[in-house]
């Protein structure tokens, strides 16, 4: 069929004059249409799709050339023919009207309202691809965010303006943990100043709904701003969320001065939609069919946490990223580790003895938790202490592996007792169920448990801090970690 | 920009991500810079087919549309060089990060253009030449003081070739001003430019038998480089890449560091602007940013710009080097780059090599670990000599050693620095494997160390490097039927070993008293974990029981040892020694 171009569709109206409508799809892929000439479409301007039955759907340029165009259309191509659907311009990018009234309101995964309300009526219409925050611009993040869970406040410290993922295998109780974290993160004194944004990409009606619901309880049910796309939404649409999500963010908090929780859940789900959009282009895949510029592409959602000098709000990220095949080297969970600022990986060992929080604090690392630890910030013995505390649960998962090779027998003393100090560790410190503890609370933990091994071994602390606290702990009394 | 010629403006005919491409510019070359569509956007041309231009872009194509113009600029992608370089953050096109702020806030823009130097600013020059000088490429025309301890050497650039005409006076002048007229007319300024893909030229290749100290223990005893070597340093997420790089930097022996981030964090990139200001270089006490030079384009900035930004930062290095300085750049992350390679060659429908990067890959690493070196500087004067060391992340998918990237940089590098998750994990840090780690300069620096290192330096890292070779090997035998099946000879060295692990080679990059280690310290704490070592083993023949020496509590001491400060570490060591001498005329008396 010949492109041609007709006079705009019925409406009319001077704005209607500027879009000429083209039929000149070639070729329908995947969730790609191509189209017979780039026209003068820009790269990442958004189409209306019109179809044959005059059903409407949008589609973003991805390339353009004098021969040809590709265009991702967001809700699918299922129904699309190449004789009878047109496309005309409709934006010259994907836009997202934002505004402080968002907060409490529920988006799609497009950023359109789903909660029943009118729409929000924006300040600002911004791009959603958002910009590259100028290095020179942007300030430490620090300010201990106390999650209330020892796993992470005393190990793996989260600090404002962090983007820290959380990697988990199928079946572990991830959605638990970040209902935790953000429960706790938002009782602050600043606790006016936090707002949750939520970015969901193809998850169920269930984790929606749990999801939902525990922002409620929590005494955040207002101050959460939620994008949905679910699990039955459009793939496509996915590309899309997180970055609307990122952007009411920024927003909110450069703007508005608020601190940001972003919770962005499932990003496996993300890239399996982008890797869709890769192989209908027929481009040569990377690791596991998944595209080359994967990196590059989650870097351009995961870089939009931070802080920014003399400004006071921050925008903190906690991705949810699900390792098939509980595989650390699985390209998604190794590109978002490449680029995050640290991981909390979930067990499923410690899952399997009932414990929760199931994370395995070795694999898992938070770069700054410097920045937010010691002296004015936590405690002065924080960093000392955590440090032991990982050799020494290091030394005993090792004396663990080694007992199930030669059996307990051939274990010395000073053996068995890492090898207990590792079975505390993991029952009394990580497996603290949904309570909440202070980082007092957990610091005064881990010197409890450190009881268990002598002393001349301690040689990761500071000597005064040892004296300070270690024989505190023995002169009182208190051998073992069951007290307190 | 240069002058453009309203001939060569062609117009766009494709736009796929960071490739654009264009016809009607008849006479465009290869690697020339061009403005690309309404907004001006710089490019490089990377392939010419006919009619059509294939230029890679250096900023973000989107919004961009067919039929918009393409103008070539006639020069290829330069750097500019002179007084302003040190303290700057640059962006991968060497645009002032702070300038570019001051045009479009805290969102980096598209199409901002801001001088690499600063034309306004005025430096305070000292001619070194006079009128009826011969001069060449190289050559001294006279000296800036750039920073609080870097004098910068104003050279002729490559290529001249004359006699000075006239020289401006001892005085303040801007980096576009004439200082120097040749008598054919020609002006030399303090700034000069050089296309970043070319290396500036140099004299005579000098022998690699100095060392590029780090204040590492484990690199500067095991794997040592030598100043204008090359090393990778590969590693999985969080093995520790990018604090041996910024520890370097902070610690190293060269006197300006040259510190590219290529496709990783801002947030790194905000740590070390906040740090190093306040830091103060240990060798001068000035402040470490006067020494430094950054060239940032983060994961989440154009990906064409990370191939710029490597050449911009080794260009620069280059500059310095031909000043005479000893110049480290550190490349965080190579892998980066060669994704962006490997992007670039994708949309240009290339036939893709291994892993789908292009088949040009082994090629472009190479050349660009060749621009590392020591030499004798460029020019007639007073004979100089400089160095370029190059040290260089490596991100391996996976952790795994065995793709492209890593493979082709093992093959130039000079040193591996073979980073491994499992130490990670344990926070045996720096995560260096020292079975898998090696320096193809060790034995060339054994005479420099022999000659200013610690007394038996040498025997030291040779009996250390034994014993840990013992421990692998025992350690094989204990993972298959437990301590319990070695002899107590076989249980000391494998004790002895564990603190050599843990006391010598790891260091806490963020501990006040141990982040640099002296030659004097690394030496001497070695010296001391090997006579405990030995001590015990004399004990041992002599028929002492094992459990009881291995309680002795100088081992403790011997731990501490570790965060003794480097100042006035001789006489702690001493003290342990001693300790450890007594302790065990005591066992062997009993
Ligand atoms: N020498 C060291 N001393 C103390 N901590 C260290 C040291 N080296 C690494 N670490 C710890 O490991 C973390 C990760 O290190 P780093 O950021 O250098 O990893 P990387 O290899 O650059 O990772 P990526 O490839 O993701 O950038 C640091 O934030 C720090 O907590
Ligand atoms: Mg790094």
């Amino acid at each position: 069929m010949e492109s041609m171009e007709t006079k705009p569709s019925g409406g009319g109206g001077a704005r209607d004059l500027l879009h000429r409508q083209y039929w000149d799809l070639s070729y329908v892929s995947g969730p790609l249409v191509f189209l017979k000439d780039g026209h003068r479409f820009a790269t990442g301007a958004i189409l209306d799709l019109v179809l044959g039955d005059g059903a409407v759907r949008q589609g973003q340029v991805l390339e353009t050339s004098t021969t040809h165009a590709v265009v991702q259309v967001l809700q699918g191509t299922q129904g699309v023919d190449i004789e009878r659907t047109s496309v005309s311009l409709r934006a010259d990018a994907a836009r997202l009207g934002v505004s402080r009234d968002m907060i409490g309101r529920r988006f799609n995964g497009l950023g359109e309202a789903i909660d029943g309300l009118p729409p929000v009526l924006p300040d600002e219409e911004l791009d959603i691809m958002g910009a590259a925050i100028n290095p020179v611009a942007r300030d430490k993040p620090r300010d201990f965010i106390e999650t209330g869970l020892s796993c992470i406040d005393g190990f793996n410290t989260l600090v404002r303006g962090q983007k820290l993922p959380i990697f988990f295998g199928a079946g572990l109780p991830a959605n638990r943990l970040a209902r935790h974290i953000v429960r706790h993160a938002a009782t602050k004194s600043d606790a006016e100043e936090f707002v949750v944004v939520f970015g969901a990409m193809g998850i169920t009606e269930r984790e929606a709904a749990f999801f939902l619901r525990s922002f409620g309880e929590s005494g955040q049910g207002a101050r959460v701003v939620a994008f949905i796309n679910k699990a039955n939404d459009p793939a496509i649409e996915r590309l899309f969320t997180p970055r609307c999500a990122l952007t009411a963010a920024e927003y909110l908090a450069f703007h508005h001065g608020f601190q940001v929780l972003v919770v962005l859940t499932d990003m496996t789900n993300y890239c399996e939609a982008l890797r869709q959009v890769s192989s209908a282009r027929e481009e040569i895949p990377g690791r596991r069919g998944y595209p080359g510029y994967m990196y590059t592409d989650l870097s351009s959602i995961y870089e939009r946490a931070g802080r920014l000098r003399g400004n006071r709000g921050s925008v903190t990220q906690i991705p949810m990223v699900s390792m098939p095949d509980d595989d650390i080297t699985h390209p998604i969970p190794d590109l978002t580790g490449y680029i995050t600022e640290g991981q909390i990986v979930m067990s499923r060992a410690l899952h399997r003895q009932g414990l929760f929080p199931p994370v395995d604090v070795l694999p898992s690392l938070s770069r700054l938790m410097n920045n937010g630890i010691g002296e004015g910030l936590t405690r002065a013995d924080h960093r000392d202490l955590a440090n032991q505390l990982y050799a020494c649960y290091a030394h005993g998962r090792d004396i663990r592996k080694l007992m199930s090779i030669v059996g307990e027998d051939a274990l010395g003393d000073l053996d068995r007792k890492y090898l207990q100090f590792a079975q505390e560790f993991e029952s009394q410190l990580i497996g603290q169920g949904d309570v909440r503890r202070t980082i007092d609370e957990t610091l005064g933990l881990g010197w409890r448990l450190l009881a268990l091994i002598p002393k001349e071994e301690l040689t990761r602390i500071n000597k005064d801090l040892i004296d300070r606290y270690y024989c505190e702990i023995m002169e009182d009394g208190v051998p073992s970690p069951f007290v307190g | 920009m240069e002058a453009t010629t309203v001939e060569r403006a062609g117009t766009v005919t494709r736009i796929s991500g960071p490739m654009v491409s264009a016809t009607g510019m008849p006479g465009v070359a290869m690697g020339e810079i061009v403005r690309v569509g309404r907004a001006a956007l710089m490019g490089e041309v990377i392939r010419i087919d006919g009619d059509t231009v294939f230029a890679q872009v250096f900023e973000d194509t989107a919004g961009m549309g067919l039929g918009e113009p393409v103008v070539g600029t006639g020069a290829p992608l330069v750097v500019e060089l002179g007084p302003g370089l040190l303290g700057q953050t640059f962006d991968g096109i060497q645009r002032p990060l702070p300038a570019l702020r001051e045009l479009s806030g805290d969102l980096v823009g598209r199409g901002l253009s801001a001088a690499a130097l600063d034309r306004d600013r005025t430096w305070a020059f000292a001619p070194q030449v006079a009128a009826g000088d011969a001069v060449a490429g190289g050559d001294v025309l006279g000296t800036v003081q750039e920073t609080a301890t870097i004098e910068q050497r104003i050279l002729a650039p490559p290529g001249t070739a004359g006699r000075v005409d006239s020289v401006v006076a001892p005085g303040a002048y801007r980096v576009h001003e004439p200082i120097v007229e040749l008598e054919d007319g020609t002006r030399l300024s303090m700034m000069q430019r050089w296309p970043v893909k070319a290396a500036r030229p140099a004299g005579a290749k000098l022998a690699s038998d100095r060392p590029f100290l780090t204040g590492q223990r484990v690199l500067d005893c095991l794997f040592p480089i030598a100043l204008g070597g090359t090393a990778i340093v590969p590693g999985g997420f969080g093995t520790g890449k990018t604090v041996v790089e910024q520890t370097l930097s902070k610690y190293c022996n060269a006197d300006i560091i040259v510190y590219v981030g290529c496709g990783e964090r801002g947030n790194e990139m905000a740590d070390v602007l906040s740090e190093f200001p306040e830091l103060q270089d240990p060798r001068t006490g000035a402040s470490l940013m006067g020494r430094t030079v950054l060239v940032v384009n983060t994961s989440n900035m154009p990906v064409a710009a990370r191939d710029a930004s490597v050449y911009t930062g080794v260009t620069i290095g280059e500059y310095y080097r031909d000043q005479g300085y000893d110049v480290a750049v550190m490349a965080d992350s190579t892998s980066r780059w060669a994704e962006a390679l490997r992007e670039i060659a994708s949309r240009l429908e290339e036939m893709p090599g291994e892993e789908g990067y292009p088949t040009y890959l082994a090629a472009r690493i190479s050349e660009f670990y060749e621009r590392a070196g020591r030499v004798v500087c460029a020019g007639n004067g007073e004979a100089r000599q400089g160095s370029l060391t190059l040290v260089g992340a490596v991100s391996p998918p996976g952790g795994d050693f065995s793709e492209p990237v890593t493979q082709t940089s093992l093959r130039v590098a000079g040193a591996l620095w073979a980073l491994d998750a499992s130490l990670a994990y344990r926070r045996h840090y720096p995560a260096v494997n020292w079975n898998r780690s090696y320096s193809l300069y060790d034995e060339e620096l054994d005479g420099w160390f022999r000659e200013h290192g610690p007394e038996g330096w040498c025997e030291r890292r040779r009996d250390a490097v034994r014993l840990l070779q013992r421990d692998a090997e025992l350690q094989e035998v204990v993972q298959l039927v437990g301590p319990d099946a070695l002899q107590d000879a076989e249980r000391l060295v494998l004790e002895a070993s564990k603190l050599i692990r843990e006391v010598f080679l790891q260091q806490n990059a963020f501990s006040d008293s141990d982040a640099y280690s002296s030659l004097e310290k690394t030496g001497g704490l070695l010296d001391t974990v090997l006579v405990f070592y030995e001590k015990c083993r004399a004990l041992l023949d002599d028929g002492a029981m094992l459990d009881r020496l291995l309680d002795l509590p100088v081992r403790e001491d011997l731990a501490r040892l570790r965060d003794a400060p480097s100042d006035g570490f001789a006489a702690r060591k001493d003290e342990v020694i001693a300790q450890i001498r007594a302790m065990a005329a005591e066992a062997a008396g009993k």
